[in-house]
């Protein structure tokens, strides 16, 4: 039917009763499936699951679940209908994902509207008294919005600018290429924490007879003057101190991000330019840097998400000091020290809305262009 | 075409199978595999005339060196007198009981109470779980085991609501306690004994200038909570303990607009010009603590506990000598007064086996029982009379004052103010840091505090 010219998305629906293929063994294969899995949760829906003394019940639970739902798939595979085969296959993830990401979202969204504060649940309509608050009466949280921001433009500046400089070297074709991309990238595997307690025993602003770290090498080689109080530094340029060390763990994943983009870009195209006669300094300027704008922009995106969430490096680096709060320190606090739930539930909420500003458009974006494809 | 959807769906159930069994891997650290689960698994019958032991869940954080010693002595005297209960240690680590309790919290509102727990005696426990309707009045047993007739008469309001008792405080620590270096003092030619002639603040801070022009550091501090301790102490060393029980009375005696407050706020100041600049990038207490056992700092206001990371044996302790490497004293302005804080159990509401809690209380409040857990601990009993040879020199000094000093109870570690009220001082205290201290941020930072009162609902507002 139609022709080569029939749009792709098309497809042609097949009613479900004219290609039931009953595969007999198939057919009994899933019924037993089905019996086993039903047959499995309803026993230990009644008794608990012991296998050498630990208490395995969910997990039998879970594995019955399973079972059972592998032979409904396979009855729907008898249909020979690939979109409800596909939509049956997904089914499980969609639903767990609907509960527990998106349910519990709209959860946190109904308390952060509510007065919950202590142990006992209180979900007395507050409106946006929460959120009022936050931006009027709390100089903490102004703090909090101003350290994230020194934090996220010094990191991805620092980022974006370290990571390019370091791609650029690495596409100068040395011996050794791969082994010096391996030691920049490394850092990206640790933790921030320990590379936060690290870092803050290397930034150590301690003088006089206490001094350690990089201080010490300062004033050992004589460079009394570079002796800084590095992140105590009052504000708000204590907080551009926590960017060295998130810096210096994900320069490395920029750098990667970079080299891909950079190598994208054709040799031909190198070399009809070197043969107009511009200087490899040209050819970076004016042919390489405007192709690798959607590179920035993905990394941009990345770099920005993970700043907009900041919390266990300035926690290992600042040990919940006030002066280098942000956000996710605050929510932390209020919601388990200070049993302030619809506070803490504000902050995320704010914190998730701050995040999806940033990607959001650049996902519709992504899958408009993909569908034009 | 459907033999590769059948593949494709055995080879899914083949994949699941594997993830389901590798789930089945070694659980959680013992200690916190117990409060996830189910409920616990009753012992196994055993086909003879005695009935089995009925489990009793205990909840706790006590599972650092010392307190976890202290709590297995405890449960070793309730094994010796209650044979027929076994306790369930469900203790959960870390965060110095930030975890456990928030698995506490949910475990209460999932109706899954443990059959007591650990909570700090005063409003931690009455704003978080009297409030909830969570715990039971403890009046008649402090009545029928005479419990209440050995504590400090000035304790029991303090861990009460509306005259009823709430909690069965196992152990005492001492918040307003200074430690300090007899070598430096020496050498900064400083002869005002610590013990004695630190009457008000204003002789503390004589001889921290005394000190500062020695070229070492008077006062050291630690992490941003050992700011909270000492605002707490500096505020009784001004007032005094009758105008700070009344900052926290509903509605407050002390107004915290006063005068009085507001010379607290000063001198937090003042001492807070004496400390080491790099206070807050400092892990925690210790290190501050160490400051002045190195001799580069002279005083140190600090908890108890302290003493056992001077006195201790490694790799637990320092090991060193007291009243020659390190000494201690009250806070300035504080002789006479004796800031607690406590941990304790409590009977909860629907407590699943009853009559195995109340055995547990009995032993936590008796002297067996509080003479097995202290010592090890290195805090010092509840009761007044226990046998004193079994402690520490410091604690024997701290167990005289227990008796005879005013009792007041501590900010930081969730005596007086409910959880939500204690963290909004806290960011107050916090932001003052961060600011110049000069009269604009105090007045500032005292405004911040009548505020945090009236969020709580204690002030009017």
């Amino acid at each position: 039917m139609g022709g080569s010219t029939e749009p792709p998305i098309l497809k042609e629906r097949r009613p479900m009763y004219r290609k039931f293929k009953l595969n007999l063994p198939q057919f009994i294969l899933a019924i037993a499936l089905i019996v086993l899995g039903l047959s499995t949760d309803f026993s230990l829906s009644r008794t608990e699951l012991d296998v050498a003394g630990k208490n395995l019940t969910s997990i039998g639970l879970l594995t019955g679940g399973v079972i059972f739902y592998v032979g409904i798939l396979l009855i729907i595979s008898m249909f020979q209908n690939e979109t409800i085969l596909s939509i049956a296959i997904l089914f499980p993830s969609m639903v767990a994902i609907a509960i527990f990401v998106y349910g519990f979202i709209g959860w946190s969204i109904r308390v952060s509207l509510s007065k919950w504060k202590g142990l006992k649940p209180d979900f007395t309509w507050a409106g946006l008294t929460q959120y009022v608050n936050l931006f009027h009466n709390d100089p903490r949280f102004i703090i909090d919005i101003r350290n994230t921001a020194v934090f996220t433009v010094g990191f991805i500046a620092g980022c974006l600018l370290l990571g390019l400089a370091l791609a650029i070297l690495l596409d100068q074709k040395l011996k050794g290429e791969a082994i010096f991309r391996g030691i920049f990238l490394f850092p990206m595997s640790i933790s921030f924490i320990a590379s936060g307690v690290v870092w803050g025993w290397l930034m150590n602003p301690a003088t006089g007879n206490r001094i350690t770290g990089i201080n010490l090498i300062f004033q050992s080689l004589g460079l009394k003057s570079l002796i800084s109080l590095w992140h105590s530094t009052p504000q708000p340029w204590g907080m551009a101190f926590t960017v060295i060390p998130a810096v210096w763990q994900l320069s490395g994943f920029t750098m990667a991000l970079y080299m891909g983009g950079i190598r994208s870009v054709s040799e031909d195209l190198r070399e009809a330019a070197r043969v107009d006669g511009a200087s490899e300094f040209q050819i970076y300027r004016y042919i390489i840097f405007p192709m690798l704008q959607p590179v920035t922009l993905s990394a941009v995106i990345i770099l920005g998400h993970m700043s907009l969430k900041i919390f266990d490096l300035i926690v290992a680096l600042g040990n919940k000091d006030i002066r280098l709060d942000v956000p996710g320190i605050y929510m932390w606090t209020t919601t388990f020290d200070g049993t302030n739930y619809a506070r803490g539930a504000a902050i995320g909420i704010l914190m998730l809305v701050s995040v999806a500003i940033l990607v959001v458009p650049y996902l519709v974006q992504n899958m408009r262009t993909e569908t034009q494809l | 075409m459907y033999s590769r959807k059948v593949n494709f769906a055995l080879f899914s159930l083949l994949i699941a199978a594997i993830l389901v069994l590798s789930a089945c891997g070694p659980a959680a650290t013992p200690t916190a595999a117990p409060v996830t689960q189910a409920p616990a698994t009753q012992a196994p019958v055993v086909p003879t005339a005695t009935p089995a032991p009925t489990p009793v869940e205990i909840f706790s954080w006590w599972v650092g060196p010392g307190e976890a010693d202290g709590l297995a002595a405890m449960i070793k005297v309730f094994n010796a007198q209650y044979p027929q209960y076994t306790i369930v240690n469900a203790a959960v680590a870390g965060g110095a009981g930030t975890n456990a309790k928030a698995v506490l919290a949910t475990r209460l509102q999932a109706n899954d109470a443990p059959d007591s727990w650990q909570a700090h005696a005063g409003q931690e426990t009455i704003a978080n779980y009297v409030t909830a309707g969570q715990v039971q009045p403890l009046d008649d047993f402090f009545k029928s085991t005479g419990f209440g007739a050995v504590l400090p008469p000035t304790l029991l309001p303090l861990i009460s609501k509306d005259g009823h008792p709430y909690s069965v405080p196992v152990n005492i620590h001492r918040s307003n306690v200074l430690w300090y270096n007899p070598k430096v003092l020496a050498a900064a030619g400083v002869t005002a004994n610590p013990k004695t002639d630190f009457k008000t603040l204003n002789d503390f801070f004589a001889v921290c200038d005394k000190i500062k022009a020695a070229g070492k550091v008077c006062l050291s501090l630690g992490a941003p909570w050992t700011a909270i301790h000492l605002f707490e102490n500096i505020m009784i060393g001004t007032m005094g303990a009758d105008k700070w029980n009344g900052l926290w009375t509903t509605p407050p005696t002390t107004d915290w607009n006063s005068a009085d407050v507001k010379a607290g706020i000063a001198n937090f100041a003042k001492a807070l010009s004496y400390t080491n600049s790099d206070a807050s990038t400092l892990p925690d207490w210790q290190t501050a603590s160490k400051m002045v056992s190195d001799g580069d700092a002279a005083f140190n206001i600090m908890g108890d506990w302290a003493y056992g990371y001077f006195a201790n044996p490694a790799p637990n302790g320092l090991a060193l000598k007291p009243h020659v490497d390190f000494d201690w004293a009250v806070a300035p302005g504080t002789y006479g007064i004796f800031n607690f804080l406590s941990d304790s159990f409590v009977l909860p509401v629907n407590a699943k086996h009853p009559d195995g809690t109340m055995a547990w209380l009995t032993v936590a409040a008796s002297k067996a029982g509080q003479e097995a857990f202290n010592p090890l601990k290195g805090s010092i009993c509840a009761r007044t009379d226990c046998d004193q040879s079994l402690f520490s020199e410091y604690s024997q000094d701290a167990a005289k004052d227990w008796t005879s000093n005013v009792v007041v109870g501590s900010l930081m570690h969730g005596v007086v103010a409910a959880p939500a009220w204690a963290n909004s001082i806290g960011t107050a205290i916090g932001l003052f840091q961060a600011s110049k201290m000069d009269a604009a941020a105090q007045a500032d930072f005292q405004k911040a505090l009548v505020a945090a009162c009236s969020s709580d609902g204690t002030c009017a507002k």
